[in-house]
């Protein structure tokens, strides 16, 4: 085993192999296209963060008084764009994906290596516009446009944030198209579907959602604008078109896009569990198979977000009971991530705090969602903060858990250095905690009747929200905390080596940080995804 | 800072079988939580690193994935039934409940009651007795939301949406609009308030001598000229309206529909939609020349119609000059 002769800044690596901004603007490299993405979407998210903090500062008392009503409402409808459109949605493929995807399938790059680097320019123009959008005053629609309030009234920035997540959507159909063509034809010789990381399945089974779902919701923000600029009644009854309509185009995307975000976040739980309990994956098939029944039973329960809606009494009954069936195979997985370690030999690095956190928010996110897929308790809490709650359980809890684990665990790969453990593992209590806090409250604060969107709410619901501000601050320090030492570390960082976790996997046969071409000797694989068996040397205590 | 609250109060004959099935999800939750929490810290403490043992190989077990998945199926499918059960029974309203029309506009609630008074924001209801919600938007979607009924419904623009309860306690309870509908949609609230059968009837003859709601609606059929074709006798351009409600009626292209308020709303708006068998489509619409409030009436009088009763307006041709702009095709069938 190769191990760290030289210090990584003097051997050629995909970072110091060409410098100057040039090269990296113009790069095909699928690792330098990663860590463009990471800066991008890493700025997104901290905008994104910027709007709840204010949204949580003006629910710090019933009275509205920190913002103006309008303001307040754009602040949640800039809250929810960013984040789901420019952080949610391709934080884990765009960033780690794009990374990970051909090392571990021992390929030199992506299939379409300029269509990636076109993938991150799609984004950043739609940042752009998005952030034209924000700075120029927003838009007060919600991050779900339901019309007619989308075409007939709101502010007249709709038409360019529909375009902003309109070209964003191609940026992930792009990303999407890729990953599945360079893991249908780009495997290394003997990496067999069976042998395929868990990770890769994830991906794979993600792609598939990006490609078939983000043209629906193009497709209907392009009718938005038809209706807003020429008044073609479409989904205005004042017009002759049908609200509903609206609100089934835009969830058989959106409902779908969750899996995109949580699906990627599923496959990083599975390396991280894998690699610290020395173990294979519990139920290899099952879990990598239960990747593929979520992306497709994803596609047939949108309406669940419609039970209140004015949907028909019949189409509500087929679509409560679908959705107690896609809560089968996120069950099977928590069920066999928990099982891997028994027999195992587990250790608690940061990477594994983090999926012990994902395995807790995550679990209470899915149950809760059996609340919601039951239609009588649905009626009650839905459009309160019980949701909410869940979805931020799910999308938060679950995908940000999951992206900093995965961050953690391939910073020595994607960087070269070590992270600070010690630091890392306060990050992920601290991020724990204050997402609890933030939370939990807002579950309680559901049931009791508080709608969502509200900027100014009844006096008796005070004590819960001034909890959920406390602990949004608590979890806005959880993040920040990382962003300071993971750059520290670039510079101080212990030097990493190849393998610094003994884990499985090509991407650590490869040097740390990878040749442009990833690896010097084209490899062939002879091995079982996770043959923790096999590599019987336990390394050093960290 | 006001009592805070952690349970929502109960005052609706839906406000029991919802909590006991949200207590039946939070014990089975609690349960799942503590065993999959269980097994982590269990696992991950009992088999943590220890010098010189070496993990397992475990390929995984069938019967396990199997029990596992087939397992939480039996509660997923009795959660499925609770809230089923508690669903139909929503939308299905009894017959004789009293009926309120609702138009929701932004940012504001108007009630309307079938003895006549109307309200803004706030809803008068007696208690212990079933009453129908019948309810419409003037702009954008709206959400009629009762926590303390455990009910909430979309209000729509262009058509009716129903919901019904019947109050349990006396009190005065939140009234929330659910459904993001503008600058002002955390102040679209108000107040519902349940009186007992008595205190209620004081307060609805109280207040302004106002006129039944299905009696303005017969005024506005006379003036509209509605009677001049909907004649109660069987000769009329337009069909007998006189129990037409409720029942199934074949269309002209062979289809049935059942008809509902928001049949009677499509057929004064769009006349031409869903034209009733053996009928020509001769009707003018209405749309854009009544406000939602005389459209509410009008339902409300059809409504009202039984074949007995007869049409009390249909015998008056003659006022059908007063009406709109009279169908020039409509020769009689």
């Amino acid at each position: 085993m190769a191990t760290a002769v030289l210090p990584p800044q003097q051997r050629t690596n995909y970072l110091n192999a060409e410098h100057g901004v040039k090269s990296w603007l113009l790069t095909v490299d699928h690792k330098r296209i990663a860590i463009l993405y990471m800066l991008s979407i890493t700025f997104f998210f901290f905008i994104g963060g910027i709007y709840a903090l204010l949204i949580r500062l003006e629910l710090l008392t019933p009275a509205g008084d920190l913002v103006q009503a309008d303001t307040y409402n754009r602040l949640f409808t800039g809250h929810g764009i960013v984040m789901v459109f420019f952080f949610l949605i391709p934080v884990v493929p765009a960033i780690l994906g794009n990374f990970l995807v051909p090392l571990m399938i021992g390929a030199k790059d992506l299939a379409f290596p300029r269509i990636n680097l076109l993938s991150w320019y799609l984004y950043v123009i739609a940042g752009a516009l998005m952030l034209h959008v924000i700075i120029t005053g927003g838009v007060d629609t919600g991050w779900t446009f339901y019309t007619p309030y989308s075409t007939a009234f709101a502010s007249p920035k709709v038409i360019e944030a529909g375009l902003a997540a309109f070209i964003n959507g191609f940026s992930s159909i792009f990303t999407g198209l890729n990953f599945i063509v360079t893991i249908h034809r780009m495997r290394a010789p003997g990496m067999t579907w069976s042998r395929l990381p868990l990770f890769i399945w994830a991906h794979y089974a993600t792609s598939l959602v990006m490609v078939l779902g983000t043209p629906v919701i193009a497709i209907t923000l392009v009718l938005l604008v038809l209706e807003r600029v020429f008044h073609l009644g479409i989904f205005d009854p004042k017009l002759g078109g049908d609200p509903l309509l609206f609100q089934h185009l835009f969830w058989f995307y959106s409902h779908p896009a969750v899996y995109i975000m949580i699906l990627p976040s599923m496959g990083i739980i599975s390396e991280l569990i894998a690699c610290f309990s020395r173990k294979r994956i519990f139920g290899f098939n099952f879990v990598a198979l239960s990747s593929v029944a979520i992306a497709v039973l994803g596609f047939l329960v949108w309406a669940h977000h419609m039970f209140v809606a004015g949907m028909s009494v019949y189409a509500a009954l087929i679509f409560s009971f679908l959705t107690f069936f896609i809560g089968v195979p996120s069950a099977i997985k928590v069920f066999n991530w928990t099982a891997t370690m028994y027999k195992g030999s587990v250790t608690y690095e940061t990477p594994m705090l983090y999926a012990f956190g994902f395995l807790g928010l995550f679990t209470i996110g899915g149950l809760t969602g059996l609340f919601l897929a039951t239609l009588g308790v649905d009626i009650h809490v839905t459009d309160t903060y019980f949701v909410v709650a869940h979805f931020h359980y799910v999308m938060v809890g679950g995908v940000v858990m999951a992206y900093l684990g995965g961050l953690h665990f391939w910073w020595p790969k994607i960087t070269g250095r070590m992270y600070p453990e010690s630091m890392g593992k306060l990050a992920a209590l601290i991020g724990f905690v204050g997402f609890n806090l933030t939370f939990f409250p807002q579950f309680i604060l559901g049931y009791v009747g508080m709608p969502r969107r509200y900027y100014q709410y009844p006096p008796e619901f005070q004590v819960l929200n001034v909890l959920s501000t406390a602990g949004a601050t608590i979890l806005g320090i959880g993040y920040l905390f990382p962003l300071v030492y993971l750059l520290w570390s670039l510079r101080y960082g212990e030097v990493a080596g190849d393998n610094p976790w003994n884990a499985a996997g090509l991407e650590w046969k490869t040097s740390s940080p990878p040749p442009t071409f990833n690896f010097d000797v084209d490899p062939v694989v002879d091995f079982e995804a996770y043959n923790y068996d096999e590599l019987k040397e336990i390394p050093v205590e960290r | 800072m006001g009592n805070t609250p952690y349970w929502p109060e109960s005052a609706s004959n839906w406000a029991q079988g919802v909590d006991a099935l949200y207590i039946f999800l939070v014990l089975v939750s609690v349960v799942m939580c503590v065993l999959i929490f269980g097994a982590v810290a269990f696992l991950s403490v009992k088999f943590r690193r220890k010098p010189g043992v070496q993990p397992t190989a475990i390929e995984g077990s069938h019967l396990l994935e199997i029990t596992w998945s087939v397992l939480p199926m039996f509660f997923f499918f009795a959660f499925f039934l609770g809230g089923a059960l508690i669903f139909f029974h929503e939308r299905t309203p009894p017959q004789d409940a009293s009926e309120i029309y609702v138009v929701a506009k932004q940012w504001m609630w108007k009630m309307e009651h079938p003895e006549g008074p109307r309200e803004i924001n706030t809803l008068h209801v007696p208690l212990g007795k079933d009453v129908k919600l019948i309810m419409t938007s003037m702009d954008v979607i709206h959400s009629f939301y009762v926590p303390a009924f455990r009910i909430k419904q979309d209000v729509l623009p262009g058509r009716y949406t129903i919901m019904w309860f019947r109050a349990t306690q006396p009190g005065t309870y939140h009234l929330f609009c659910a459904e993001y509908c503008g600058t002002q949609h955390s102040g679209m609230i108000g107040s519902i308030i349940v009186q007992p059968e008595a205190e209620y009837q004081t307060w609805l003859n109280g207040g302004s001598s106002s006129v039944p709601l299905a009696q303005t609606g017969e005024k506005a059929f006379a003036e509209l000229g509605c009677a001049s074709c909907h004649r109660s006798d069987t000769q009329g351009r337009g069909p007998l309206l006189a129990g037409i409600y409720g029942r199934p009626v074949a269309l002209e292209d062979g289809r049935s529909v059942m008809v509902d308020e928001n049949y009677l709303r499509e057929s004064i708006l769009d006349p031409g939609a869903k034209v009733v068998a053996g009928f020509r489509p001769v009707m003018p619409t209405f749309q854009g020349i009544i406000s939602e409030e005389q459209l509410a009436a009008l339902v409300a009088y059809v409504k009202s119609l039984t074949p007995s009763s007869g049409q009390a307006a249909g015998a008056a041709p003659a006022k059908a000059e007063k009406g709109p702009p009279q169908m020039k095709s409509g020769s009689s069938r």
